[in-house]
């Protein structure tokens, strides 16, 4: 197993590239109905939660609610996105399109085709979160150059989402198992952690628990920047999700080994 | 440079209790067309797949172009091209571009991939369909362009998984001679097939296989004469079994499959002589081939 695995884990550092390149070449045909729709969905949140909700509730940490929402929205925008890509298209070309079958013939190994699809989800992830941050810009809710720092912090975040969804596709039997993902994971951390109402809402036991979750450290990442006020912990919330990034993508490796190469 | 290909030594591999492949050895030398040949199930894909580093091996040790596998299969890779059984190209992306992607995959810069293009694309006859989408290329074309598509980092061997399954007879003959096209330029080739007419036409050697045994092993023709050695007549339209008594002594050996009578006698004109009297028989007469030796050491027909 030791060896095996071993030869299964990227090759080197630019192998994966090649991987982000296809998805990008088939990407870039359908990219104008990609980049609409990734505008498309903030602006019907923003304006029916921003402007709807906005009015009830009033100011929220010290800000209008939709500059609020609008910050967290870059963050859920980021995780959906990557999450979607991964579990859909992902999956979609490592198991009914064979497209992974193809690539594992070549030079490439298991760990650069995971590396490649990890990239391409987080840069999907800058897309769906950069989208809501232009919006929010434009809307005068955030600043053009916040949105541009926190792109690092969002690349991050499709990269941890991206990642966990990873796990998800290696164990999956087909797409219906998604919809436990979906409902039982990603749905609920839109809620607990920060995103749509701060966690200081929730009772306490399940703040300590909305703290420990990914989404909870991007949106503490990100928010500070897009509001362009200062951030705290900001070490602590880049190396909890670096740790939300790898430990599931040696982990994927292994399950993916075990699933397409038995 | 080490002059064998490919080498197995008793590999073993099986999925629970179901044993696929069970102590395979042969080797395969320089420029040499080597046929995997056997029913579905034979273990004949799980071969291949091992070769590649792709499935783990239970026991036994495998060596592909000097490097051991699976430790080192990647750098072997860079030297092999794969025709998968299953075609696997993709579909969304034109022809051009599935050569484009996949040359990056082997870390060619796209200067490069584009110089090679125009000579592989000629290679598949697919030179007016360089701008199509893959999706709607013919079913031959489609092969033709993954073997292109295998060649684009010029492998020095070639492992091809069932070919030509799935192709009509034209775009059949079309991939064979494409294939010896290859085997002239020197290129070494693992041919796994059911199909007895490609393992005659295309391999130097092979192997057949049953139930991941290796049952004989050698050049078609050799294998035709040692095992077979006489002209076949076939015989159908009648009770076999009732046929098989009047004729037995007139022939070598006698297999029936199904309505079929598989009569080997080196004078099978005596035969016909037993049965001249009994209307509505029919008669092939044929020299042997590899449906023959198949039978022969397996006691029924490949399955098609």
């Amino acid at each position: 197993m030791g060896q095996a695995y071993l030869a299964a884990m990227p090759a080197n550092a630019y192998n994966w590239t090649a991987v982000w390149h296809r998805n990008y070449l088939v990407w870039k045909k359908v990219a104008i109905a990609s980049v609409l729709g990734n505008l498309a969905d903030p602006i019907t949140y923003l304006f029916g939660l921003g402007f709807g909700l906005g009015i009830i509730v009033g100011r929220v940490d010290g800000t209008s609610y939709i500059a609020f929402l609008a910050a967290g929205m870059v963050a859920t925008s980021a995780m959906t996105s990557s999450t979607f890509e991964t579990i859909y298209a992902t999956f979609a070309r490592m198991h009914a399109e064979r497209t992974w079958e193809a690539i594992l013939c070549t030079q490439l190994t298991l760990g650069d085709i995971v590396l490649g699809e990890l990239a391409w989800a987080a840069s999907k992830a800058v897309l769906a979160g950069t989208a809501i941050g232009i919006v929010a810009a434009t809307l005068g809710y955030a600043g053009w150059m916040s949105v541009l720092y926190a792109l690092p912090a969002i690349a991050l975040t499709g990269l941890v989402f991206a990642s966990l969804a990873m796990v998800v596709i290696s164990l999956a039997p087909s797409y219906d198992y998604f919809i436990f993902y979906q409902t039982l994971v990603v749905t609920p951390m839109v809620f607990l952690c920060g995103a749509i109402f701060p966690i200081t809402q929730l009772p306490s036991g399940f703040q300590r628990l909305a703290r420990l979750l990914p989404l909870a450290h991007s949106v503490d990442l990100i928010r500070p920047v897009i509001l362009d006020r200062p951030g705290s912990d900001a070490a602590l919330h880049v190396s909890a999700l670096f740790i939300y990034a790898l430990l599931p993508f040696f982990l994927s490796i292994a399950l993916f080994r075990r699933r397409l190469m038995r | 440079m080490p002059s064998l290909a490919i080498q197995l030594e008793g590999v073993k591999k099986s999925y629970g209790n179901n044993i696929v492949v069970d102590g395979l050895s042969f080797a395969v030398a320089r420029g040499e067309c080597f046929g995997l040949l056997g029913p579905n199930g034979a273990g004949k894909s799980t071969i291949a797949r091992m070769v590649l580093g792709m499935t783990s091996v239970d026991a036994g040790k495998i060596s592909v172009l000097g490097e051991s596998i699976p430790a080192r299969a990647r750098l072997a890779r860079v030297r092999i091209g794969v025709v998968p059984q299953f075609d696997n190209l993709d579909l969304r992306l034109t022809v051009q571009q599935n050569l484009l992607v996949f040359g990056r995959y082997f870390g060619m810069s796209a200067r490069e991939v584009e110089a090679a293009v125009p000579q592989l694309l000629a290679f598949a006859r697919l030179e007016t369909k360089a701008d199509a989408q893959v999706g709607e290329l013919s079913g031959g074309m489609k092969r033709c362009l993954t073997l292109a598509r295998a060649l684009i980092n010029d492998p020095h061997l070639l492992v091809l998984d069932e070919p030509s399954t799935g192709l009509d007879p034209h775009a059949r003959h079309l991939m064979w001679e494409r294939l010896r096209s290859l085997l002239a330029r020197g290129k070494t080739i693992l041919l796994t097939t059911h199909f007895m007419e490609e393992a005659e036409r295309l391999c130097d050697r092979l192997c057949v296989l049953e139930k991941g045994h290796k049952i004989s092993e050698g050049k078609p023709h050799t294998l035709i004469d040692e095992q077979i050695g006489c002209q076949v007549l076939e015989i159908y339209g009648g009770n076999p079994h009732e046929l098989v008594t009047l004729i037995k002594s007139y022939a070598q050996r006698i297999e029936v499959s199904g309505e079929t009578i598989f009569c080997y006698a080196s004078d099978p004109e005596q035969v016909r002589q037993q049965l001249k009297e009994r209307a509505g028989l029919r008669f092939l007469q044929r020299p042997a081939n590899l449906e023959d030796v198949f039978l022969r050491l397996t006691g029924r027909e490949m399955e098609k």
